[in-house]
């Protein structure tokens, strides 16, 4: 079976910054990967030569062992921020990519509408954003970006702003959904315990220009309950350490 | 949401919010309606608001005939300003040198003086309905042009990166997220635009014209009827106050989202 996603020694400058600089990256089909960089490394450009945001780089970019200029969209996107438009009620922001690919409003929401319950969103279809916790905001821009049927999600720090309790509960709601439905996912990160927590395998980027400085495969077995498990908890301090190393460059 | 606020009785949340207000113009008037009656100031000069009141009822009619073409000319010259405006906002924000090209011009035409427009207006067109709405939507064109580009301008970036994520067309984006983003700058110069719109109706009138408040302005003036020139003030006011408020209700009914993000972030 081919990869699903690769990237070989994808370079890309924006004006006269050098944002990455050699990122070699793959993910196979159902895989969870994460990627794990400090802030301003270059994570979110990674997704945005992905999803055409960004266009020219150097380097290749392959989807299911073709080029991904062939590919017909496979990405569902899940910017930084939730992106949640204020003016749609909740239902029908769930229902957004569905609505673009060509959808009526009324097939997209009877589509997505038996998603709510799973999503921990029942009853507050009508709603609109604002009325919605962080979490919940949170599970919307998910269901948003799941109910598009694409090949794989990725996923731009979706816990990010959120406290630490209400994400660590998000976390392990997403395992959960993960195990059961075993999407495809690429999920950039800069919380290293999040990352064990739900990666299959992690890459570490440098600071910008980013560059991988270790790919580490978590063989920590499923579903994984214990975040404080010594094994976890190992891992966790040795990627930290790469981190925080001064000089990435002494690693291989 | 705040619970303590929607279990106050409507009336006293209504009475808290322009009770301020009606103080202080009710202080202004009663100074006013003293200072006529001590001083002993003739009402030729300065008649007293009871006096003005007191005409206004009783020129009623008159007051209204003249009321009528001076909403239509407002309501007319509004309408044609907002299409315009709407329609280069599109043209601006899909080709955006257009907007240097035409910036220039649109910041020029907001330095004329009405005083010496109106007249020049009112010469070329007549005294109908036409420089009435062209004056109007001198005044107002700018003001919501520029309303308008903000608002599209203020678009998140992450909705329209996701937009486009999902393959939705420049158009799509357009529709699905810059024309709803700019809805609060939209009524924002809405509410200010409205005000300009009746001021520039009345100069256009009082330039020429066969009816309007304008117009009665001036023949009260040339009759040395104060009172009733204020009368007709008074009207402008009202009517000023009017627009304004049906603004704001159609902002209400347009965004019910708006007053939730409101209680959020307060
Ligand atoms: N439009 C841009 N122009 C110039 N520099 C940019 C632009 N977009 C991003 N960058 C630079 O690229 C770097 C990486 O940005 P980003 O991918 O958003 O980082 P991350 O997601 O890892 O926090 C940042 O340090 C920023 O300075
Ligand atoms: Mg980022």
């Amino acid at each position: 079976m081919s990869r699903r996603l690769e990237l070989r020694q994808v370079s890309k400058s924006i004006g006269d910054v050098d944002v990455l600089a050699g990122i070699t990256v793959h993910a196979e089909p159902g895989e969870f990967v994460s990627i794990l960089g400090p802030s301003g490394a270059g994570k979110s450009t990674i997704f945005r030569l992905l999803t055409g945001g960004l266009e020219g780089h150097d380097g290749g970019i392959d989807f299911d062992g073709r080029p991904l200029a062939d590919a017909r969209r496979p990405f569902a996107f899940m910017p930084q921020h939730d992106a949640l438009m204020p003016w749609r009620t909740v239902i029908d922001n769930t229902a957004l990519g569905l609505e673009v690919q060509g959808m009526s409003r009324k097939a997209a929401r009877d589509k997505v509408a038996p998603l709510f319950g799973e999503f921990g969103l029942a009853g507050f279809e009508q709603k609109y954003p604002a009325q919605l916790s962080g979490g919940m905001r949170q599970r919307a821009a998910l269901l948003r970006t799941v109910v598009q049927d694409r090949a794989m999600l990725l996923l731009d720090e979706p816990f990010g702003a959120l406290d630490a309790l209400t994400r660590t509960g998000m976390q392990r709601w997403l395992q959960t959904m993960w195990d059961r439905h075993r999407w495809t996912v690429l999920l950039i990160t800069h919380d290293v315990r999040e990352a064990v927590f739900l990666s299959d395998r992690i890459y570490v980027l440098s600071g910008r220009p980013a560059r991988v400085l270790r790919e580490v495969a978590i063989s920590l077995p499923r579903p994984r309950k214990d975040l404080a498990s010594p094994e976890a908890s190992a891992i966790e301090a040795d990627i930290l350490d790469t981190l925080l190393d001064p000089q990435p460059a002494q690693r291989t | 949401m705040s619970q303590s606020f929607s279990a106050a009785p409507r009336i006293v949340v209504l009475f808290a919010k322009v009770g301020p207000a009606l103080l202080s113009v009710g202080t202004l008037v009663l100074a006013w309606e003293l200072y006529a009656r001590i001083s002993g100031i003739s009402p030729t000069t300065l008649p007293a608001p009871s006096r003005v009141l007191a005409q206004a009822i009783q020129q009623r009619q008159a007051l209204f005939d003249n009321t009528v073409p001076t909403i239509s000319a407002t309501l007319a010259g509004f309408a044609c300003s907002l299409a315009v405006a709407f329609i280069l906002s599109v043209l601006i924000d899909f080709f955006k040198p257009l907007r240097r090209a035409l910036f220039p011009v649109f910041i020029t035409s907001q330095t004329l003086p009405l005083v010496a427009i109106a007249p020049l207006v009112v010469l070329w067109f007549g005294f109908g309905l036409t420089p009435k709405i062209m004056l109007v939507a001198l005044v107002t064109f700018f003001p919501m042009l520029v309303a308008l580009v903000q608002g599209y301008e203020s678009t998140d970036r992450d909705i329209s990166a996701l937009l486009s994520s999902m393959g939705a067309s420049r158009m799509r984006i357009f529709v699905l997220a810059r024309l709803p983003s700019s809805l609060p700058y939209f009524f924002a110069g809405l509410r200010i635009s409205i005000t300009y719109a009746v001021v520039g109706a009345i100069f256009a009138e009082y330039a020429g014209a066969a009816k309007g408040l304008g117009i009665y302005m001036l023949n009260a003036k040339n009759n040395f009827r104060p009172d009733l020139v204020l009368a007709a003030v008074l009207v402008s006011a009202l009517l000023t106050l009017a627009l304004f408020a049906a603004t704001v209700l159609i902002q209400r009914a347009a965004m019910p989202w708006e007053r939730l993000d409101a209680a959020r972030k307060s």
